[in-house]
């Protein structure tokens, strides 16, 4: 059947990948489609025909692919490449993609673009390894559907029982897949056969031709009835406004809407979405588009982050199945660190198993030390943070990913599984109290000042809390980054110290003196003190110089002490506790701190945006550049 | 309901927000022709107005005198931070590439002192993958060697918009917003934005640009076209390839592919 176009949009091309094995004509079947369809430029052929007689060869549909000097000179197709031609029905683009196994790489960056594909295998071959890989990627890249066209009919005596046999062979192949085939086509690319017209010489053949065949797949339609997905993918901050900017992956985002952020479970209204050069305001938008949004509150939201609706959240696990294909010549081991890319989010991951590699052949599985270059294998991945995903079969495009090693990506991997979160670990960074964070992760190079951020107020405001999820955050990042904080110095460097008014000077003095080293370094460093008095914080400023920012974190006594997280207050209002700030000790608020955050008013994640803002400004290079914006 | 310049708009802003998240120092080639016109337009769309970085040209004294018009008119209505590179003289190039691929080395050449001075990482440049045989092959995050060298037979895996955005020392990345729009979507674009456009696009005595250069390299092809909705007619069913104006394309078989491969656009 030649099927009838239900796109709307006249205008809206279909990109067709052409995958196989090498040299069972994907080029050839290229080009006389373009020839056939009349789509070819004014030159072209005679330019092909001067190609093909300057190598001594015969009329080469290929070369009108094949643009690079070496694939013309070798005969095959190296990279990936792509071409628009047009049917009565529609404009097409066709990508061809190399069915070398040296170029897989090239043709997972060809196939991951297509709606869908035509898998070329030779009669005379049959489904031959890279038939079956291709068959296989293009079912974890998300290419859905397929069609076959069993080439080089004219080598097989345009035989039916042939066709026959090699179509049993790749539809139970591909039916074990779970991919469907409607269509399995007999050709002669070189001739010409079933491509635009019907062939005479295979008049036992009733289906469609090629171009029928191409007329009658569907574009992929973007997601937009699936639940929300709004990976953040950076944060404007023109003339004082907060503009969250991102594609939506899939569902719809309406003006009004409450979001939830993934996985710091931040919340927030969206109060607009911004648009330049747009008629009217715009109320809405769905899955495909780049967008730009503000909200009610100033939430710590970064990039990595999903929005998502309350209703329908991603999956947030520190252990997941993925399954994966290898595309560099270092194969994947057990142990080994890679950097998980997921939408917009980087995750540290650790390879935790390697649950078994795919025989491509029959489809079998076994286990296997390590994952080679070209083969597919499912894995179990461990995350040093909680990562917010979904799995593949519900929401493909935040349920797959990439990793990277060092500059490059490696593999790519789709989520088959995930464990749930453990109910008693906290699930976001603020919580996390303690350091997750060791000094061997912290060696990456980063591109970031270093300074000392001074977090003064009373106990029970939030010091720690703030240290320790402002850590976490600018880890993640990538930054180097260290809290030290006031009870655990006074367990090491500063344990000789009592608590007379001298040794608590001395205390801040060295703690300060610490600080100044790590920035020094290069680093971020979150010292947390109460440090009460003002000329001890006057003589901290002094040791650390212009690097010395002070934050006062200012809920007032009544709030502390009814948050009491240590006990202290209730042990001092006993008198068990002499010269307890706030109860019988004074604290000296600061009057002139870089920048203040009352936690009695501000939400957590309201109190740490803000403070990550104020990093930007202060110490990073990004934040400062968009900050011109 | 999105249509499918709304589909080829966003996918750009993508690009280009990554670009502007992932790298550094960039800059913007812009050639004053229809396409880095576009790109323009596009990064306003992306970043609320502003171009939140610098715009380079490649001069070589040879553009016609309606594209130096021009760029000063747009680059005064919409605010651009211009940098005007001047590309050094065609005696200084590679004397064994033929004489009119030698005259377009010479933007190589400047962009090359371009990337020299500025310490550029990135930089935005408006080719199609369907104006030539080897820009259908780019990435569209393509890094190169400082001297530009592209390796196209051993470019990075790019799919599912993962763009190669890390880089060694010494290399830096050629960013393609534009690489999956056709001609006729670059006119449809134009049209429906009401983007602001060189008139030696359009016919003159029978005569128009179809593709704009150096006016020593560059001819105008016959068309009778003298308003956009005239040139999307002629594009549908021309079989006219759109650089065939464009002489140092066509002076030997690999011509493009050499100029591209040290450095070319």
């Amino acid at each position: 059947m030649v099927g009838t176009n239900t796109n709307k949009d006249l205008n809206g091309q279909l990109r067709i990948v052409i995958v196989g094995h090498v040299d069972h004509g994907k080029s050839t079947l290229i080009g006389r489609l373009l020839n056939d369809t009349g789509s070819l430029p004014d030159g072209k052929v005679e330019q092909v025909h001067e190609m093909s007689r300057k190598r001594g060869m015969p009329f080469e549909w290929a070369f009108v692919m094949d643009a690079l000097q070496a694939e013309r000179d070798q005969g095959i197709t190296i990279d990936t490449t792509q071409i628009h031609f047009k049917t009565a029905q529609r404009p097409y683009v066709i990508i061809d993609a190399p069915g070398h196994t040296e170029f897989l790489k090239n043709m997972v960056t060809g196939a991951s673009q297509a709606d869908a594909a035509l898998l070329v295998i030779d009669a005379a071959e049959g489904a031959l390894e890279q038939s079956r890989r291709h068959a296989f990627l293009l079912h974890l890249l998300g290419v859905r559907q397929v069609a076959v066209a069993v080439n080089k009919m004219d080598r097989v005596e345009y035989g039916e029982a042939r066709f026959k046999a090699v179509s049993a062979e790749i539809r139970d192949y591909l039916a074990s897949l779970g991919v469907g085939v409607d269509t399995i086509i007999p050709i002669a690319a070189r001739h010409g056969d079933n491509i635009v017209g019907r062939s005479p010489n295979m008049s036992w053949y009733k289906g469609p031709t090629v171009v029928q065949a191409l007329d009658a797949f569907r574009p992929q339609a973007p997601l937009t009835e699936q639940p929300l997905r709004f990976p953040v993918q950076d944060v404007y901050k023109p003339n004082d406004s907060r503009i969250l900017a991102g594609r939506i992956e899939s569902g719809r985002l309406r003006v009004g809407d409450t979001l939830r952020f993934a996985p710091t479970d931040a919340t927030a209204k969206v109060v607009s979405i911004e648009a330049w050069n747009h008629p009217g305001p715009v109320l809405s938008a769905a899955a495909g588009q780049s967008i730009g949004i503000t909200l009610d509150k100033r939430i710590f939201a970064e990039r990595g982050h999903i929005a998502h609706l309350e209703e329908s959240p991603p999956h947030v696990t520190s252990r997941l199945s993925v399954r994966l294909f290898w595309l560099v010549s270092e194969p994947l081991v057990v142990g080994k660190s890679y950097t998980l890319k997921i939408a917009t989010a980087e995750h540290r991951v650790t390879v935790e198993a390697i649950t078994n590699v795919l025989n491509i052949d029959d489809l079998s599985t076994g286990e296997a030390p390590s994952v080679r270059r070209n083969e597919i294998a499912e894995v179990v991945l461990r995350a040093r943070a909680p990562i917010a995903i979904d799995l593949v079969g519900d929401l493909p495009r935040t349920g797959r990913g990439v990793l990277i090693d060092g500059h490059d990506v490696v593999g790519g991997c789709v989520a088959i599984d995930v464990e749930a979160a453990d109910a008693n670990k906290p699930v976001a960074n603020l919580h996390a109290v303690s350091h997750a964070v060791t000094a061997e992760e912290r060696a990456d190079a980063n591109g970031h000042g270093g300074g000392i951020l001074w977090l003064t107020g009373l106990s029970g405001a939030g010091k720690s809390t703030l240290a320790m999820a402002l850590e976490r955050v600018l880890f993640d990042r990538g930054w180097q980054v260290f809290v030290l904080d006031g009870d655990g110095v006074r367990q090491g460097l500063n344990a000789g110290l009592g608590f007379s008014a001298e040794d608590r000077s001395e205390n801040i003095r060295r703690v300060a003196e610490a600080s100044k080293l790590f920035a020094d370094a290069g680093m971020v460093v979150i010292a947390s003190l109460i440090s009460p008095l003002k000329a001890d914080r006057e003589r901290a400023r002094a040791i650390g110089g212009d690097r010395f920012h002070e934050v006062f974190v200012s809920a007032d006594l009544a709030t502390c002490e009814s948050r009491d997280p240590k006990g202290l207050y209730k042990r001092a209002r006993a008198g068990e506790i002499a010269e307890f700030t706030g109860v019988s000790a004074p604290y000296e608020a600061p009057e002139s701190a870089e920048l203040t955050l009352d936690t009695g008013k501000l939400g957590q994640t309201e109190a740490l945006g803000q403070l990550v803002d104020y990093v930007d400004r202060a110490f990073g290079q990004a934040g400062r550049k968009r900050n011109r914006l | 309901m999105t249509t499918d310049l709304d589909q080829l708009e966003s996918q750009s802003i993508y690009i280009l927000r990554e670009a502007y998240n992932r790298i550094d120092r960039l800059a913007l080639l812009w050639s004053i022709g229809k396409d880095s016109n576009v790109l323009l337009w596009l990064c306003r769309k992306a970043f609320f107005g502003r171009v939140p970085f610098p715009v380079v040209q490649l001069d070589t004294a040879m553009e016609l005198p309606e594209v130096y018009e021009f760029r000063d008119m747009a680059t005064r209505e919409w605010d651009l931070d211009l940098r005007v590179e001047m590309c050094p003289p065609e005696e200084e190039m590679d004397q064994t590439l033929p004489p009119l691929t030698r005259a377009a080395a010479r933007k190589t050449e400047g962009l090359k002192n371009l990337l020299r001075k500025g310490n550029y990482q990135g930089i935005f440049v408006g080719i199609r993958r369907d104006e030539q045989a080897t820009r259908a092959k780019e990435r569209v995050f393509s890094p190169r060697s400082l001297d530009g060298d592209w390796d196209v037979k051993d470019q990075p895996a790019e799919f599912w918009d993962h763009f190669k955005t890390r880089f060694d020392e010494g290399t830096h990345v050629r960013i393609h917003p534009l690489l999956h729009w056709t001609e006729m979507d670059i006119w449809r674009y134009s049209k429906r934005e009401e983007i602001p456009i060189v008139p030696l696009y359009f016919a003159r005595d029978g005569k128009r640009y179809r593709s704009l250069g150096e006016k020593n390299i560059t001819f105008p092809v016959d068309s009778t076209a003298g308003t956009i909705d005239e040139i999307i007619a002629e594009l549908a069913v021309t079989r006219v390839p759109e650089r065939a104006g464009r002489a140092m394309d066509n002076e030997a078989e690999d011509s493009f592919e050499r100029l591209r491969s040290v450095g070319y656009m």
